[in-house]
């Protein structure tokens, strides 16, 4: 154990502790009760604060650094509203699983529970959407807390923590003693799996005539991308992904399906319907993939492995749990492999189904659609680049489109569905991957719901692309209306509300484009990669009606499944 | 089927908020709650009735082990156990009803803990079953106020051993 004798302070001490955690970047914003806080930051060169417009804005931009890295995203606010501004941003955070820590200022420590100027009680409304949160009491806890807090949030299934730091607290004196181990006697991440079920789980798909391999976000986090790959393509197992799972397996192999579930591919839902043996790595099962659950591949003995038992039998009840690292799992069931299994006649059934179905849309009116420019930017990009999108159709075209090469490459907002998602998170990416395109998409309603961090952007010259696309309309909630709510297109269409975007992009000191002419796409995303040292904002103003096909409806079976509109006549 | 779960907890500011909030977020009922020291100083124990199948108890058992703050969460549903606990009832008393209700008083080993010319506070400690029994032969006279402390209860034989301090090496 280090021991350094003088008194620091609370500050003091907070900078020495993020050293240590070797933090690079935080997104923040100062107030009243962080004061002494920024006083410090001021003198502080082993890091980088990146001033935000909105706390929401610091949180997304701290889970984009963290998908894009790997590494903890680390926020910085104040008490009262700076704190509650963060909300959204940490239940996004603890959905999808993305490790951050949310340092919150705190009125001091004697006017707790006082309403005092800009007090809220950021512990207590956080409670059920962090992995843990802290209140810091005394000084002398300090170090040790920030030590829990990166360790609880990095480790096990990774999440949201936030600590909450009294004014008082910072302001106090004490000696700096760093945590190097942390032992919570509460808090055991198990991430060896049971040897004998890793035998059996290989036994098992080894016999299987229909595997499918269903693969999440945990593949990302775990690191385990490589081990998938050599394990499917040595095995010949077909690949589906749920939407933070993409990127895990490159969606330009023979064996990737794409992404299962409401949105997912005709053939990657008829596959798991008719599988045998469903492997789940990393998932949980999640509504937007099952769909009704007495109808999920029922007819499959079903694996899962996953770090956070409470996933485990929590939607659908499995046959073979695995708890543990899937990354090391994945590995271990791959060397236990008794034989290969032979999946030549699944595979071409597959391919049956995949030319049955296809994905599809109108490319012959000349005008402009979102499919159309996501293919373009998924052939321009090769699929090398990091996609963050915000929350709707567009979302689930480049779900549907974009071929993901590598893990990390795709951040977006899928369990929360957060709208204003795309904007500071790729602004956050944009600090962790300097070798790689950063592409940000969103939707005209959604760029609207953080746009005052384009001025983030533009002042740290970030290389980030901004591409809008512009339908007028919240385009998943019309999709909705038009196909379950009798056509009512209530409060969805923006076309009389909506900002000129290129007028909005050029007040923020970004050059910016736009188009409606599937002609000038090319042109256009040229120019747009060509700029590497600032950030670039294209609009692409796309129809209004299109919906995103195939559909299972909510709650639903895949049998249920919609894969064109029914009725081509009904458009607005 | 009722199901006691038995929890150890930090000892700490909000240890017992995150239980009640995580039981509230996820939709679980409670029955009854009780926490209270332990032989350990910084270690709580909380025990709690909820009432579930299989798969919602195994998934409340889970998600109570996720809690940073639990260090160990045990379903004694199906161990041997010793569970008690204790109400304070008091009842209306009239002269004529007054011998009846000591005698039933006796009959479940329970105290007279508190008397006025027309009520009588009585207490009963038990398994629910017997506190529930005397609840309802004392209800004819008129229960005026009741307190029930909610279920503990132990494992039998022998205690598992927790580690004492928190290791920070």
């Amino acid at each position: 154990m280090k021991k350094e004798n003088k008194l620091l302070s609370g500050a003091d001490i907070f900078f020495e502790c993020l050293k240590h955690e070797k933090v690079e970047y935080i997104f923040g914003y100062p107030g009243g009760s962080v004061l002494k806080l920024y006083e410090h930051l001021y003198d502080v060169d082993f890091l980088k604060h990146i001033l935000v417009r909105h706390e929401q804005g610091a949180v997304h931009a701290a889970e984009g650094y963290a998908k894009a890295s790997g590494k903890v995203g680390v926020v910085l606010v104040t008490s009262g509203p700076g704190a509650t501004n963060t909300v959204t941003g940490i239940a996004d955070a603890y959905m999808d699983s993305v490790p951050i820590v949310v340092f919150t200022g705190q009125v001091p420590s004697h006017l707790i529970g006082n309403d005092a100027f800009q007090e809220a009680d950021i512990v207590g409304i956080t409670r059920p959407i962090t992995k843990h949160n802290f209140l810091v009491r005394d000084v002398k806890d300090l170090a040790l807390t920030i030590r829990k807090a990166f360790f609880i949030a990095s480790t096990g299934r990774p999440g949201p923590v936030v600590v909450d730091l009294p004014k008082d607290v910072i302001a106090s004196n004490c000696e700096f003693e760093y945590p190097e181990d942390v032992d919570l006697r509460g808090y055991k991440p198990n991430y060896k799996g049971h040897s004998n079920q890793i035998k059996k789980a290989a036994e098992i798909i080894s016999k299987a005539k229909k595997p499918l391999l269903y693969v999440g976000g945990g593949v990302i986090m775990s690191g385990g991308a490589n081990e998938l790959a050599l394990f499917a393509r040595e095995n010949k197992l077909p690949v589906t992904m749920t939407l933070q799972g993409l990127g895990a397996f490159p969606g330009t192999d023979e064996l990737s399906l794409g992404m299962l579930g409401m949105h997912g591919t005709y053939w990657a839902n008829q596959a798991v319907n008719n599988c045998d043996v469903l492997v789940s790595l990393g998932a949980r099962f999640d509504d937007r993939v099952t769909g009704k659950t007495d109808t999920f591949a029922t007819g499959a003995y079903k694996i899962h492995v996953d770090i956070d038992p409470t996933c485990i039998d929590k939607n659908v009840v499995v046959d073979l749990p695995i708890v543990g690292d899937v990354k090391h799992i994945l590995a271990e069931i791959a060397s236990e492999m008794p034989r290969t299994p032979d999946t030549d006649d699944w595979l071409s059934q597959i391919n049956e189904w995949r030319d049955e179905c296809p994905l599809h849309y109108e490319d012959n009116d000349g005008r402009l659609r979102t499919e159309f420019v996501i293919e373009k930017i998924s052939e321009k990009t090769k699929g090398n680049a990091v996609v963050i999108t915000d929350v709707g159709q567009h979302q689930m075209w480049t779900a549907q489109y974009f071929k993901y090469n590598y893990p990390r490459s795709n951040i977006t907002s899928g369990g929360l569905g957060t709208m204003g998602f795309s904007v500071p998170a790729s602004i956050g990416a944009s600090f962790a991957v300097k070798d790689r395109p950063i592409i940000s998409i969103s939707g005209d309603g959604g760029f609207q719901m953080n746009i005052q961090e384009l001025i983030t952007a533009s002042y740290y010259k970030v290389p980030v692309k901004f591409f809008i696309i512009n339908n007028n309309f919240l385009g998943m909630v019309r999709q909705w209306q038009e196909l379950f709510h009798a056509e009512k297109y209530s409060f969805t269409d923006l076309s009389l509300s909506n900002p000129d975007f290129v007028k909005v992009g050029e007040a923020f000191n970004i050059e910016s484009f736009s188009t409606d002419n599937p002609k000038d796409v090319d042109g256009l995303l040229e120019k747009a990669f060509s700029i590497n040292d600032r950030p670039v904002l294209v609009e692409f103003k796309v129809v209004k009606e299109d919906m995103v096909f195939p559909m299972v409806p909510s709650g639903g079976s895949i049998s249920d499944m919609i894969v064109k509109r029914l009725n081509p006549k009904r458009m607005i | 089927m009722k199901h006691t779960i038995s929890i150890l907890v930090e000892n700490h500011f909000g240890s017992f908020d995150r239980v009640a909030t995580m039981f509230s977020g996820k939709g679980f009922n409670i029955r009854s709650i009780s926490i209270g020291e332990t032989e350990i100083e910084d270690i709580s124990r909380m025990t709690i009735v909820t009432q579930g199948d299989a798969q919602l108890i195994d998934q409340v058992v889970k998600q109570l082990n996720r809690l940073i703050d639990t260090i160990k969460v045990v379903d004694l549903s199906h161990a041997p156990r010793v569970e008690r606990e204790l109400a304070l009832i008091k009842v209306n008393i009239s002269k004529g009803s007054m011998e009846e209700i000591k005698n039933l008083c006796d009959i479940f080993r329970g105290n007279i803990v508190d008397i006025t010319n027309r009520s009588m506070t009585i207490e009963v400690t038990g398994p629910p079953d017997k506190v529930d029994a005397a609840v309802n032969v004392l209800a004819p006279f008129g229960i005026k106020e009741m307190a029930r402390s909610g279920i503990v209860a132990l494992q039998r034989g022998e205690q598992t051993k927790i580690k004492k301090k928190q290791n920070i090496t």
